[in-house]
């Protein structure tokens, strides 16, 4: 690809800045992001409290009055930016990681398959069966902790958000939008088509990594029966 | 050791400085609403800045202490049947009653020792969106017992033993605080720069935005304040990406009601960002109630920076007020 520069940086309040690559959604920003991110994250800055890669860029959360700061925190976190672009960042592939993620298509986990297949003139099975097979990538965690914005679902299967928004989405339910896949943490309001639930726990703020996902991170879905939903599974 | 709730007010969490570092992951820091006012709490009674403190919201409760504890209530200006902003000793068994606030929204009530709950993620906030940290997750309720330091009797007798101005009843000291966070008059002045979107409304727009006094909605919480004013209608109507958000960012939704991202924000979002509330001010808005209001007056980075500066120096004189106080 071209060589990756910044559009332009915004100071978002006095604590950070976010660095923006791209107004669009472009797939092969959005993974040099989520390396640059790795990359500042990496270098464990003192003053750096969070690097968050989002879709077209990332933002990173300082504290602008940290002793250790030689020069103004938003002067700092461009030059590390800048010296992460120079040094190169990191293939691809080495930074991939794949999440299984075990899903139950069954009906009374799934409220809006039937409507998802009829629109896409499929069989509710095959439905179920096309978005299984789609090879996914995580383009960015926000909105509530571990809550994934997944890219890379057929375009047969593409609908528009709904009209009305569910007022609790039951958590671990697997939900669908334009061109996106997302897996709901908690139980929450939520306005996306939802075809099935996975029995994975999306985030747990007492396990080792809280968070299911990771930006970046390559998703697989494995269609499971009822009663393998059912059983107790460790991620 | 433990304070025990016989009646929670409204909205009362365990709260610290809150967790850094996942962001990446959707996690906000949260933490305290104001957190000028627990450092100061805190430090009233002992503390390092950022121990754990019970977070008060407009209605207090009522408390029962097991055994004798060193307490200071700081930040809004409560109704209480012991005095505020200052280091207070209760004795093994008493009660406090502490009702409405008269002025401001949040108090924080500090412990000798602070409140020892679970740590999760490196902090002990309460981030009720996600139901981890604090007590259970959750808002606090009637029966609830809050666990202290082990040595928390013996951590309060020592310090208050150290001061130096007691008051008449040996209970507490002649001296109190300023709580500079909470207002004296309405609405309070907000400085904010120009958000990643200002561009995108008109001048007319623009000018509204900085002429109107916004009233905080009810519907107003630890994540955001909704502000009730003129609709702020943005001229382009085409979508933007999601982007990374910030504790103070001043996003409009399609309805034009613009919401400033509070302590348990969203990591990122959709919505254009009109403004950003320069991080000093943030605390102040903090103790505006549903129905206060503010207003906003454009600023620059370098002002923001002054801002805060200003903001560090009071608190380091009254935190050396406390060590003098406290005989260091």
């Amino acid at each position: 690809m071209a060589k990756l520069a910044p559009l332009g940086a915004v100071p978002l309040g006095d604590c950070a800045v976010y660095v923006e690559f791209s107004k669009t959604l472009d797939l092969e920003v959005n993974s040099a992001v989520q390396r640059l991110a790795t990359m500042v994250h990496g270098r464990a800055l003192p003053w750096v409290r969070d690097v968050v890669p989002a879709l077209g860029g990332l933002a990173i959360h300082f504290d602008p009055d940290h002793k250790s700061l030689t020069t103004d925190a938003l002067t700092a976190a461009l030059n590390t930016v800048s010296e992460c672009l120079k040094e190169g960042l990191p293939k691809a592939g080495d930074v991939l990681r794949t999440v299984e993620v075990p899903v139950c298509y069954e009906s009374e986990f799934a409220p809006d398959l039937a409507e998802v297949a009829a629109l896409a003139k499929v069989s509710p099975d095959e439905a179920a069966a096309l978005h299984a097979a789609g090879d996914y990538r995580v383009l960015m965690i926000g909105f509530a902790p571990g809550h994934a914005y997944i890219g890379g679902l057929n375009p047969k299967l593409s609908v528009p958000r709904r009209a009305a928004p569910r007022a609790i989405v039951p958590a671990g339910s697997v939900a669908i939008a334009n061109d996106q896949t997302v897996i709901y943490p908690y139980a929450i309001s939520g306005g996306w088509s939802i075809i099935g639930r996975t029995p994975l726990v999306v985030f747990d703020a007492e396990r080792q990594e809280p968070s299911l996902f990771a930006a970046g991170d390559r998703v697989r879905f494995k269609p499971i029966s009822r009663a393998e939903f059912q059983k107790p599974i460790s991620p | 050791m433990s304070i025990t709730v016989l009646r929670p007010g409204l909205l009362m969490t365990v709260q610290d400085m809150g967790r850094h570092g996942h962001q990446h992951v959707g996690l906000c820091p949260g933490g305290a609403m104001d957190p000028l006012s627990l450092a100061l709490a805190n430090a009233l009674v002992g503390n390092h800045a950022g121990a754990a403190a019970l977070e008060l919201t407009v209605l207090g409760p009522d408390l029962h202490f097991e055994r004798e504890t060193l307490i200071a209530l700081v930040g809004a200006e409560f109704e209480a049947d012991i005095p505020i902003n200052r280091p207070v000793l209760m004795s093994r068994g008493s009660r406090i009653s502490i009702s409405r606030a008269a002025r401001g929204a949040r108090g924080y009530l500090a412990a000798a020792g602070g409140i020892r709950v679970e740590e999760v993620l490196g902090s002990r906030s309460t981030y009720l969106p996600g139901g981890f940290g604090g007590l259970e997750g959750r808002v606090l309720k009637r029966g609830d017992v809050v666990p202290l330091a082990e040595d928390a009797t013996r951590l309060s007798r020592e310090r208050f033993a150290s001061l130096k101005n007691k008051d008449k009843k040996g209970t507490s000291v002649k001296w109190h605080v300023p709580a500079f966070t909470v207002p004296d008059r309405e609405p309070i002045v907000l400085h904010a720069i120009e958000g990643e979107h200002f561009g995108d409304f008109d001048a007319n727009v623009q000018r509204v935005f900085f002429d109107t006094v916004w009233r905080v909605a009810p519907d107003s919480n630890r994540m955001g304040y909704r502000l009730s004013g003129p609709p702020l209608t943005r001229t382009r109507t085409d979508e933007i990406l999601s982007g990374p958000t910030c504790l103070g960012s001043v996003q409009v939704p399609a309805n034009g009601v613009p919401i400033a991202l509070m302590a348990d924000h969203q990591t990122t979002g959709g919505y254009p960002r009109i403004a950003e509330i320069a991080s000093a001010d943030v605390p102040r808005l903090a103790q505006i109630a549903p129905g206060g209001t503010v207003h906003f007056a454009r600023t620059t980075l370098d002002m923001a920076g002054e801002l805060r500066k200003d903001a560090r120096m009071r608190m380091e004189n009254i935190m050396r007020g406390i060590g003098w106080e406290y005989g260091k």
